[in-house]
C-alpha cells in the first residue's frame, strides 16, 4: 500500500540508512535520496554533534525514525524517559511514522541491547498490542512493528511467527515494517517456506519495506547487514511488493558500510523489482 | 535483574507469565562465558545448561537448544565488550587485551546496562574499577582515570547545553550574590596522571594505523611502534573535557583556575570561588581565565548542585 495510515499518508520512494561513515559525503555533495531513516536512539541526546548533523540533514531530506530499543515485547512498562526522548525527537523530525521491532530486550530494568525473539503466545501478543497502544498514543504518530530476524524458537509458542505479527499488528491496530531478508534469515534457521509468511500477513498493514544482507554460516543465517541484498531476498522482495504494492523501501547497511554511491545504487535496485510488480499488476 | 526462576514456564498466559520467561531467558545469556567464550556448563542451580536450555528453546536438526542459546549470549557479550572498547580505547591500550576483557566481563555482571542506549554503558566504569582494584592492579589509579576521562569525553559530546549567560548579567549582581552553573557538557578532572596527551597519543597513532592500511611494512611499523606508546607517569593535572562548536577539547587549568570552576559547579558564589583560588594567584590572572571560560559558553544560570567535578 504505497501510502497508508500507518506510514502517514507518505510516498516515500527508496531511502537508505543515514550512518556516520557516509556524512560528509552527504553535507558536502547532498546527493539526490528519496529519504534518510535514522536510528532514533542516536539522536536521543541532549545535544552537541549528533543535533547539529541531524538538523542540518532535516534542512535537505525526509527523515523516518527507526527504533532498536522499544521492545514492545518486554513484559515491563515502557521505559518513561525513553519515550520522553523519543517524543521530543518525533516533533524535531516530524517523522511521518516510528518504526521498532517486535521483539523484547530488557528485563526489569536491566537492557542486552539486542532484538531477542517472542514467544509467540496470545498472552504475549495482548500485552505487545497493549504496549503499542500506549506508545504510539504518548508518540501521537503511527506505528509499525518490525519482524526481527531469529536463531532461537520456544516450546511455549502457541502459533508461528507470522500469526504472532498478524495478532499484534491487529489487536494494536498498527502497521508492519515487513523486513523480507529477516523474514528469509529466520526461514533457513527455522525451517519454513518464507513465501508462506509473506503470504498471510496483513498486506493493507505494510507501511514500510526492508531489505538487507545476510551472513550464511554452516549451521545458520546471521542478519549482518554487511553485504549487499542476496537474490533470494530480492526475489522475496519482489513477491511481497506485488502483494502489498509499492511501499517505502529501505536498505539497511550496518557494517563494512562501502562508499554512500555503492550503497544508494543497492538500495536502488529496488527499483527493478518495484517496476515488475507494476508492470504484472496492469 | 532479579533473581532467575528454576524454571522457564511451560506456558505464557499472563504478563507475569512472560515476564518470568524474559527474566530466565535474560539471566541465561548475561551470565559470563567460559574461557572459551561458550555457555558455562551448568546453570545456577547445579543442573546442566544443556538441559536448562533444552526446557524452553526448541532444538532443531543443526543446532541444539545450547547452542542456540549459546548464539545469542555471545552476541550480546561481543556487543557489549565492543561498545566499551569503542568508547574506552584507553583503557584496551592501558591495561592490555586480556585485562581489559576481564574488567569489562566483571563491570558488565556487576552493572548490567539499565539504560535504552548503550551511549550510557560505560557511566559507571571509572567508579568499578576502584570498587574492585585487583581487576586492573596495579594500573588502577590510571584505569580509573582514564575510565573518567572518555566518560567525559561522551558527556562532552552530547551533552546538554544551557543558554549562556551573557557578560551583562554579570554585572547586575554582585559577586558576593553571584552564582553560576557550568555548563552540564563540561567535565572538570583533577587527575594524577597526564590522561589527556596519553588519549591524544592514541588517537595520533590510530589514525596512523588507518593512514597506512594499504601499505603492509607501514602497518607493521606502525604496530611496532604502537605498542611502545607509553603509559603516562603521574603528573598532577586538571583538565576540563568540554566542546566548542560541537567540537571535542580537553583544556589544561591551572590549578587556582581549576578551584573556582569547580567553587562555582558546586554552587558557590562568585567571590567565595574566586577566594578559593587562594591569595597567590592575581586578580588581572582571574579577569583573563574569566575571559576565557566566558568565550567558551561555560556559564549558565546554576542548575541542581550535582558535584561536576572529582579529584
Amino acid at each position: 500500500m504505497p501510502a497508508n495510515r500507518f506510514n502517514g499518508h507518505s510516498d516515500y520512494g527508496i531511502g537508505i540508512g543515514l550512518r556516520v561513515p557516509h556524512y560528509a559525503h552527504i553535507l558536502s555533495k547532498k546527493p539526490v535520496v528519496d529519504w534518510f531513516e535514522i536510528i532514533s536512539e542516536n539522536f536521543m541526546v541532549d545535544g552537541g554533534r549528533p543535533l547539529e548533523l541531524l538538523d542540518r540533514i532535516l534542512e535537505q531530506y525526509r527523515v523516518v525514525q527507526h527504533g532498536v530499543s522499544m521492545y514492545f515485547g518486554s513484559a515491563d512498562k515502557p521505559d518513561r524517559t525513553h519515550l520522553r526522548r523519543l517524543k521530543a525527537l518525533v516533533k524535531r523530525t516530524k517523522t511521518p511514522w516510528v518504526s521498532d521491532h517486535l521483539c523484547w530486550g530488557s528485563v526489569d530494568g536491566a537492557y542486552t541491547h539486542d532484538l531477542l525473539p517472542m514467544p509467540y503466545t496470545f498472552a504475549a501478543a495482548r500485552r505487545t498490542a497493549e504496549k503499542i497502544r500506549q506508545i504510539r498514543d504518548t508518540l501521537e504518530v503511527p506505528i509499525c512493528v518490525e519482524n526481527v530476524s531469529s536463531y532461537a524458537e520456544f516450546h511455549v509458542s502457541e502459533m508461528t511467527e507470522w500469526e504472532f505479527l498478524t495478532e499484534v499488528v491487529e489487536l494494536a491496530d498498527c502497521g508492519i515494517l515487513l523486513d523480507v531478508n529477516n523474514i528469509y534469515v529466520s526461514s533457513k534457521n527455522h525451517d519454513f517456506n518464507p513465501y508462506d509468511y509473506v503470504n498471510n500477513v496483513p498486506h493493507h498493514r505494510v507501511g514500510q519495506m526492508h531489505v538487507a544482507g545476510h551472513t550464511k554460516f554452516e549451521k545458520y543465517i546471521l542478519d549482518t547487514h554487511d553485504h549487499p541484498v542476496l537474490d533470494p531476498v530480492w526475489k522475496l522482495y519482489a513477491h511481497a511488493t506485488r502483494l502489498c504494492g509499492v511501499t517505502a523501501t529501505l536498505l539497511e547497511w550496518d557494517d563494512k558500510i562501502p562508499s554512500f554511491d555503492e550503497v544508494h545504487d543497492e538500495a536502488l535496485k529496488a527499483n527493478e523489482f518495484i517496476d515488475g510488480a507494476k508492470k504484472a499488476a496492469v | 535483574m532479579k533473581s532467575p526462576p528454576k524454571h522457564a514456564p511451560s506456558r505464557i498466559a499472563s504478563t507475569e507469565d512472560l515476564r518470568t520467561f524474559q527474566r530466565m531467558m535474560a539471566s541465561a545469556l548475561v551470565r559470563p562465558l567460559t574461557s572459551d567464550d561458550k555457555l558455562q556448563p551448568r546453570w545456577i542451580d547445579g543442573r546442566p545448561m544443556d538441559e536448562v536450555a533444552s526446557e524452553f528453546i526448541k532444538p532443531n536438526d543443526r543446532l541444539t537448544s545450547f547452542e542456540r542459546l549459546q548464539l545469542y549470549s555471545r552476541m550480546y557479550w561481543f556487543r557489549l565488550y565492543d561498545a566499551i572498547r569503542d568508547d574506552c580505547p584507553g583503557l584496551v591500550a592501558a591495561l592490555g587485551e586480556r585485562t581489559f576483557m576481564r574488567l569489562s566481563q566483571a563491570y558488565l555482571a556487576r552493572y548490567p546496562s539499565s539504560s535504552f542506549t548503550l551511549r550510557d554503558l560505560c557511566s559507571r566504569l571509572g567508579q568499578f574499577i576502584l570498587e574492585k582494584p585487583r581487576l586492573t592492579a596495579p594500573r588502577t589509579a590510571l584505569a580509573a582515570e582514564i575510565a573518567r576521562f572518555q566518560w567525559a569525553q561522551t558527556v562532552a559530546f552530547d551533552g546538554e547545553s544551557r543558554p549562556v549567560i551573557a557578560a551583562s548579567q554579570f554585572a547586575r549582581t554582585r559577586p558576593s550574590r553571584l552564582r553560576l552553573g557550568l555548563q552540564p557538557y563540561v567535565t572538570l578532572l583533577a587527575l594524577r596522571y597526564p590522561v589527556d596527551t596519553y588519549v591524544l597519543a592514541l588517537k595520533r597513532r590510530d589514525a596512523l594505523r588507518s593512514e597506512a592500511s594499504n601499505t603492509p611494512d607501514a602497518v607493521a611499523a606502525v604496530h611496532r611502534k604502537s605498542r611502545r606508546t607509553a603509559l603516562p607517569r603521574p603528573r598532577r593535572t586538571w583538565v576540563a573535557v568540554h566542546r566548542h562548536n560541537n567540537r571535542l577539547f580537553y583544556k589544561r587549568l591551572d590549578p587556582a583556575a581549576f578551584r573556582i570552576l569547580e567553587s562555582l559547579a558546586r554552587g558557590l558564589t562568585l567571590s567565595r570561588a574566586i577566594a578559593a583560588a587562594g591569595p597567590r594567584v592575581r586578580p588581572a590572572q582571574v579577569r583573563d581565565w574569566f575571559t576565557s571560560w566566558m568565550a567558551l559558553g561555560w556559564f549558565c544560570a546554576p542548575g541542581n548542585k550535582r558535584r561536576r567535578a572529582a579529584s
